[in-house]
C-alpha cells in the first residue's frame, strides 16, 4: 500500500467506490423476476439477463413479456382505471405524495441499483436522476390535485401503455406515470430490455404505499413486448426511444383513435456565441454530451462556436476534457461511466469511424475495454458529413464555426431534429433572439440540460410531439369533453367534366386556386363540377407550389399577434361587408360563424399567451406558444365556409401559414375568399387553398416534409397519418361537429395550432454568497 | 519559484472578460460532488492542506505570547504521535500570518525553522490610509524580516474602474515588497460581483503579485467556492496570456476538513497538480487546523476525536 507520505506527493484521488451490497442483496433476495400486474409481482415467464455494463455481469433475470403478458397487464389497469379517476383529487395526490416520499427514503438504494443497471456513474443517479424522480411525482401531486380546477372540461384518457428508454429508466418511469397517474389514468409500463430492474423496484414501492391494484402495471420486455403494447386495448401510447421506433409505432397506431405522444432523437445545437462566457460554456458541455456519456436525447451534441473565440474555447475545451475522468460507475468520483451495452458502443464507434472516414478529426474519444469510451469530439466537420447529422448517442459532440448571428440560427436549424438547444451569450439581447429563432422544444440559455417537473419537455420537428411536465404536460394525459360529433356526408368522386357548367347566371367566373396570394389555374388544366359551377381540380403539384408559397411567408409569425390581429378583424370586416354574396353560395348562418371565427381568433391573436413557470429560485422559465409553421387543414365535407374559416383562423392566428383543402362537394364559397383575404392585407402565401379530392390530396399534404402539423376532419384520416409518418407530424383529426355551432370554436384549437417552446435562462448578477446550499 | 514579474496594465484583457455568475455557482456546487476522497487519500489531502495553511492571527488583542504559541502550533501542527502513525515527518504549516508588529515575537518563535513569516501591510484590512503611509508600511514590514505581505487594494478603485490607479498603487506596493513575496489582497466580498473580481484579480498579477488572495477575513463574505472559481480561472488566463504563474490564497472562509478538501479539488480540476503545493496554494485560516487535526486523530485511531485533546493554536 503506498503510504499517506507518497500519496501527499502523487495527489492521487483514489478509489471511492459506493457500497452496493444493499442493492445486490436485494436482487438476490429477489431472485428472478415476473411482471407487475395487478398490484402484485406474477410468477417469473421466460427469462433474460439484465447485465452490469461496467463488467459485464448479470445482475438479475427478468421475464421477456408475450402479448399474454400484456394483455393482463391491460386488462388489470382497465379494471382498475374507473375506480382510480373516480378518487378525489386530493386522495389521488395524497398516493403520489406517498410515492415521491418513498423514493426519497430509498434514495441510496435507487441510485445504486439504477448506475448497475445502465452504467451512469453514481454522482448522476444520485444527486441528478433519482432527486428529479421525487421532485417528478411530487410536483404532480399537485396536479392531481387541482386537476378539476385547473383543466374544467377535461377527462383522463383511460389506460395508457408507456414505453420508456434505458438512459434515464427511473427518471422516464417518473415523467410517464406521474402525470398519467394524476390525470386518473391507469398505466402499463414497460420499461428498456437493458434497463428493467428500477421500475421493478419502484413497483415495490407501489405496493408498499398501497397503490390501488392495477393503477400501476409493470411488464418487463424487448422490444416485441413493446410492439404487443402498442397493438394492445390502450387509450394512448407515450413513448421515448429511437426516431426509427417512434415512426414505426406512429404507423401502426395509425387509423386506431388512440392518442400518441413521442419524445424521440435529436442531435441538439450548442451555440457559443463570441460574448459568452467560455468556461461557462465549455461547463455546459461537460453537462451535455459528456453527461450520462452522452447517451442523452437532448445532449447539445452539435457545438456551433463563434469564428472569433473558436480557438480559445477548443483550447479550454480540449484541456477540461482532459481531467475527465472515465470509470468504474459507482467510483464516486467518476465522470463518465460505462456506455449501456456493447451493442451501443460499437454503434458510436462505427458513426466516429464514418465520420472520420468522411474527413473529420476525432479528439479523444477512445474506445477502452468493455462498454467504455473515452470522451471526444469531432472537428472540421461540416452539415454534410454523417456525424454531423447522427445522433451519436455517445460521448462524441461535434466541433464546428459559425461567422455571424444568423449563420449560427442556420446551422442550429439544418437538422431534422428539433428536442432541445443551449445557447451561450451574455447579452440579453442576442441570446434571447437566438433563442426565439431556434427550432426547438426546450432552449436553454447559458446552461444546459436543466429539467424540472413543472417545465415542459419535448420536440420539434423529427423529435416528436407532446410534452411532458408542467400544464402541457398533463393536458396530454387529458382529453377534451369531445364535441357533439355529427356523421360527416361522403364526398362524391371528383370527376373532371368534359362539359360545360351549365349556362352561366351573369358574367362567367373561374374559381381557381388560390395560392401564393394569386389565383392559379390547377396544374392538371381540369376541373369538376360542383353546386355553382366548376372547381378546379386540384392535384399534387398543386399541393407541392401551395406548400412552397406557404413556407415562404415567413414573415406572418414574425409580424407578431397585434398585427396578426388587426389582419383578421380587417378579414371580418371585409367578409361582412360582402355578407349577401357569401350567403347566397352558402348560407346566412354560415356566414355569421365565419365572421365570428375572424373576430373571435383576432382576439386571441395576441392573447394565447405562454406562462413563466416555477421551477427552481434563480431561473426564469418561460414556456412560450410557437406556430408550426406550414400547417395542412383538410376541411369538412359541409358547411363548406364555417368549416373552412373554424380551421384556417385559429391556425393562422397563432402565426401559421396554411395549405387549406376546401370543402370538396361545394368549395366556390372558399375559393371566393381570396378576393376578402386579398383586400384584408394578408400577406401572400398565409393562406392557400387547394380544391379537388381530399383525400389524395391529404395524402400529399401529409407526406409533404415542409408541412409541420396537419388537421382533418373526417376523410382517410389513417391515411393522412401514415403519410405523417415521414416528418413525425402531429394529426389532429377534431370531430365533424356543427361549424356553426359554440363548439366550433375555442382554445383547444389555439393548443393544436401551437407547440410550446420552455426556455431556461438562469439569472443573477451577484454569487448567492453565505447561506448558499453550495457552500 | 520565481516571482511574478508582472506585465504592463493591459486594460484589453480586462474588457474581454465574461461571467455568467450563474454558471459559476453551479460549477462550484457540483465540483465537491464530483470528486471523493476515502482513507488514505484523504488523510494525505488534509495534510497537504496543513502544509498550505497560513496559520493566521490577526486580532486587536494579539500578543508576543499568543503570537509564539501560534508559532508553536505552526511547528508542530498536527500530534508528534499521530504522524508518526502515518509515517509523515517534518510537516508545518505553509506560514504564519500576522500584523507588523508581530513579526519580530513571530520570527523569534519560529527560530530556523524555515517556515515563512507572513505580514498583512498597507492599512489592513480596509486600506483606506494615504499611500505613503501603506507603503511606510510595507517598508516596516519587510525591514522586521517579513518573508511575505499580505497588501489589501483599494476597493474604491475596483468600484470605479480606476484599473490606472489600481495598477499603479500595487506597483508601487510591488516594489516596497523588495524581495518579499506579495499577496494581494481583493477584499472579494466587498466588490461584490465576479467580473469585478476576475478584473482586479488581472491587474493584481499585472502589477506583480505572486498571490492573489480572497479577503481579508473581515469582509462581510470571505473566501466563497464562486469566487475562488473565478480567481484560479484569472490565473490560468493570465498564465496562458503572459507564461508567468501566480499563486492562490483563499481566506476566511475554510473552517472544516471538508472544506479543505473542497477548494484542494478546485486547484487540482481548475489548476493542476502544482497549485496543490504551497508555493502556489495557501490558505488562510485559523480554526481550520483544529478540524483537520480531529479528522486524522480519526483516521489515525478510529475514534472521534475531542477538540480539548489536541494543542490549540
Amino acid at each position: 500500500m503506498t503510504s499517506v507520505s507518497d500519496l501527499m506527493e502523487t495527489m492521487e484521488y483514489g478509489p471511492s467506490a459506493e457500497d452496493s451490497s444493499a442493492a445486490r442483496d436485494w436482487l438476490a433476495r429477489r431472485g428472478a423476476f415476473g411482471h407487475f400486474i395487478g398490484g402484485t409481482f406474477a410468477e417469473p415467464g421466460t427469462l433474460f439477463d439484465t447485465r452490469d455494463p461496467a463488467t459485464g455481469h448479470v445482475l438479475a433475470q427478468v421475464t421477456r413479456g408475450t402479448a399474454d403478458d400484456v394483455a393482463a397487464a391491460v386488462a388489470a389497469a382497465r379494471q382498475a382505471q374507473p375506480g382510480w379517476a373516480a378518487l378525489s383529487g386530493t386522495k389521488r395526490a395524497q398516493y403520489l405524495y406517498a410515492l415521491a416520499r418513498h423514493v426519497q427514503k430509498r434514495e441510496r438504494f435507487l441510485s445504486v441499483l439504477e448506475t448497475l443497471d445502465n452504467g451512469k456513474p453514481i454522482r448522476e443517479s444520485r444527486d441528478i436522476d433519482v432527486p428529479l424522480v421525487a421532485r417528478h411525482f411530487y410536483h404532480h401531486a399537485g396536479w392531481a390535485e387541482l386537476r378539476d380546477s385547473a383543466f374544467p372540461g377535461h377527462a383522463p384518457l383511460g389506460v395508457c401503455g408507456q414505453i420508456i428508454p434505458w438512459n434515464f429508466p427511473l427518471l422516464m418511469l417518473a415523467w410517464k406515470i406521474a402525470p398519467a397517474l394524476a390525470a386518473g389514468n391507469t398505466v402499463v409500463l414497460k420499461p428498456a430490455e437493458y434497463t428493467p430492474l428500477t421500475a421493478l423496484a419502484f413497483a415495490e414501492i407501489c405496493q408498499e404505499i398501497g397503490l390501488p391494484s392495477g393503477v400501476v402495471n409493470v411488464v418487463t420486455g424487448d422490444g416485441d413486448t413493446g410492439a404487443a403494447l402498442v397493438m394492445a386495448d390502450v387509450d394512448k401510447i407515450a413513448f421515448t426511444g429511437s426516431t426509427e421506433v417512434g415512426r414505426a409505432i406512429a404507423g401502426q397506431l395509425a387509423g386506431t383513435g388512440k392518442r400518441l405522444t413521442l419524445e424521440l432523437g435529436g442531435k441538439s445545437p450548442f451555440v457559443v456565441m463570441p460574448d459568452a462566457d467560455l468556461d461557462a460554456a465549455v461547463e455546459g458541455v461537460v453537462d451535455s454530451i459528456w453527461f450520462n456519456g452522452g447517451q442523452v436525447c437532448c445532449a447539445g451534441s452539435r457545438i456551433l462556436v463563434a469564428e472569433a473565440v473558436a480557438d480559445r474555447f477548443e483550447a479550454l475545451l480540449s484541456a477540461r476534457m482532459a481531467r475527465l475522468r472515465v470509470g468504474s460507475p459507482l467510483d464516486k468520483s467518476t465522470d463518465v461511466g460505462a456506455i449501456v451495452d456493447p451493442i451501443q458502443k460499437d454503434r458510436i464507434l462505427s458513426i466516429c469511424k464514418a465520420a472520420t472516414d468522411a474527413g473529420a478529426e476525432l479528439v479523444g474519444g477512445a474506445a477502452g475495454d468493455g462498454c467504455f469510451i473515452a470522451p471526444g469530439y469531432l472537428r472540421n466537420i461540416g452539415p454534410a458529413n454523417p456525424g454531423f447529422e447522427q445522433e451519436i448517442f455517445g460521448p462524441i459532440a461535434t466541433l464546428s464555426t459559425f461567422r455571424t448571428a444568423d449563420e449560427a440560427v442556420e446551422l442550429a436549424n439544418n437538422t431534422r431534429y428539433g428536442l432541445a438547444a443551449s445557447v451561450w451569450s451574455e447579452s440579453a439581447a442576442v441570446a434571447t433572439d437566438i433563442a426565439a429563432k431556434v427550432k426547438a422544444g426546450v432552449v436553454w440559455i447559458n446552461c444546459a440540460n436543466l429539467f424540472d417537473g413543472a417545465a415542459p419537455f419535448g420536440g420539434y420537428r423529427e423529435s416528436g410531439f407532446g410534452r411532458e411536465g408542467g400544464r402541457a404536460g398533463m393536458l396530454d394525459y387529458l382529453s377534451e369533453i369531445p364535441a357533439e360529433a355529427i356523421t360527416e356526408p361522403v364526398p362524391a368522386t371528383p370527376v373532371a367534366t368534359t362539359t360545360g357548367s351549365g349556362r352561366p347566371v351573369g358574367l362567367d367566373r373561374t374559381a381557381k386556386l388560390y395560392i401564393g396570394g394569386a389565383q392559379k389555374r390547377p396544374d392538371g388544366g381540369a376541373s369538376y363540377a360542383v353546386p355553382g359551377g366548376l372547381a378546379p381540380l386540384g392535384n399534387r403539384k398543386d399541393i407541392r407550389n401551395a406548400v412552397e408559397a406557404a413556407a415562404k411567408a415567413g414573415k406572418w409569425a414574425a409580424m407578431g399577434g397585434p398585427a396578426r390581429a388587426q389582419v383578421l378583424y380587417y378579414i371580418a370586416e371585409n367578409l361582412s361587408a360582402r355578407a349577401d354574396e357569401f350567403a347566397a353560395r352558402t348560407s346566412p348562418a354560415e356566414v355569421d360563424a365565419a365572421i365570428a371565427r375572424a373576430f373571435h381568433y383576432a382576439a386571441w391573436a395576441d392573447k394565447f399567451d405562454g406562462a413563466n413557470v416555477q421551477a427552481r429560485p434563480g431561473h426564469l422559465l418561460n414556456v412560450v406558444h410557437e406556430p408550426f409553421g406550414v400547417m395542412g387543414i383538410a376541411c369538412p365535407n359541409a358547411q363548406p365556409l364555417a368549416g373552412f374559416m373554424s380551421l384556417v383562423m385559429p391556425a393562422i392566428a397563432m402565426g401559421n401559414r396554411v395549405v387549406a383543402i376546401a370543402a370538396q362537394d361545394d368549395p366556390l364559397a372558399v375559393t371566393d375568399l381570396y378576393q376578402v383575404f386579398d383586400t384584408s392585407d394578408l400577406p401572400g402565401g398565409v393562406v392557400n387553398i387547394v380544391t379537388g379530392p381530399r383525400d389524395d390530396l391529404a395524402k400529399v399534404l401529409a407526406a409533404h416534409d415542409e408541412v409541420a402539423a396537419m388537421w382533418m376532419v373526417g376523410g382517410d384520416l389513417a391515411g393522412a397519418k401514415k403519410a405523417a409518418g415521414g416528418n413525425l407530424k402531429p394529426v389532429w383529426a377534431p370531430d365533424h361537429r356543427d361549424w356553426c355551432g359554440p363548439q366550433a370554436q375555442g382554445e383547444v384549437f389555439l393548443r393544436h395550432a401551437t407547440q410550446t417552446k420552455t426556455i431556461w435562462l438562469p439569472y443573477g448578477a451577484l454569487p448567492e454568497g453565505t447561506g448558499s446550499a453550495a457552500y | 519559484m520565481t516571482l511574478n514579474p508582472g506585465t504592463d496594465l493591459r486594460s484589453d484583457a480586462l474588457s474581454e472578460i465574461r461571467i455568467n455568475t450563474p454558471a459559476v455557482e453551479r460549477r462550484a456546487a457540483t465540483l465537491p460532488a464530483r470528486r471523493s476522497l476515502k482513507r488514505d487519500h484523504q488523510a494525505a489531502w488534509l495534510l497537504n492542506a496543513v502544509r498550505c495553511i497560513d496559520l493566521t492571527t490577526l486580532a486587536g488583542d494579539d500578543t508576543p505570547d499568543r503570537v509564539a504559541r501560534l508559532c508553536a502550533k505552526a511547528r508542530q501542527p498536527i500530534a508528534p504521535e499521530l504522524l508518526e502513525a502515518m509515517g509523515v515527518s517534518g510537516l508545518t504549516t505553509g506560514a504564519v500570518c500576522v500584523y507588523p508588529t508581530m513579526i519580530a515575537p513571530a520570527k523569534r518563535a519560529l527560530g530556523n525553522s524555515g517556515i515563512p513569516v507572513a505580514s498583512v501591510a498597507t492599512g489592513f484590512p480596509a486600506g483606506l490610509m494615504p499611500l505613503n503611509l501603506r507603503l511606510a508600511e510595507v517598508l516596516y514590514a519587510v525591514e522586521h524580516g517579513a518573508d511575505e505581505i499580505d497588501i489589501v487594494i483599494t476597493r474604491a478603485h475596483v468600484l470605479r474602474g480606476e484599473w490606472t490607479a489600481l495598477y499603479d498603487e500595487l506597483r508601487a506596493m510591488r516594489e516596497a515588497c523588495g524581495s518579499a513575496k506579495m499577496k494581494a489582497i481583493l477584499a472579494t466580498g466587498d466588490l461584490k460581483s465576479l467580473e469585478n473580481v476576475a478584473r482586479a484579480s488581472h491587474v493584481a498579477m499585472q502589477a506583480g503579485a505572486d498571490w492573489i488572495k480572497t479577503s481579508t477575513g473581515k469582509e462581510a463574505v470571505n473566501a466563497t467556492l464562486p469566487v475562488s472559481l473565478v480567481m484560479c480561472r484569472a490565473i490560468r488566463d493570465y498564465r496562458d496570456q503572459t507564461g508567468h504563474v501566480v499563486g492562490f490564497k483563499p481566506a476566511g472562509g475554510l473552517r472544516t476538513a471538508k472544506d479543505a478538501l473542497n477548494w484542494q479539488v478546485l486547484m487540482a480540476e481548475e489548476l493542476g497538480r502544482d497549485w496543490l503545493r504551497p508555493e502556489l496554494f495557501r490558505i488562510g485560516a485559523s480554526s481550520l487546523l483544529g478540524d483537520i487535526e480531529r479528522q486524522i486523530s480519526h483516521y489515525v485511531t478510529g475514534r472521534y476525536a475531542a477538540a480539548h485533546r489536541q494543542a490549540i493554536a
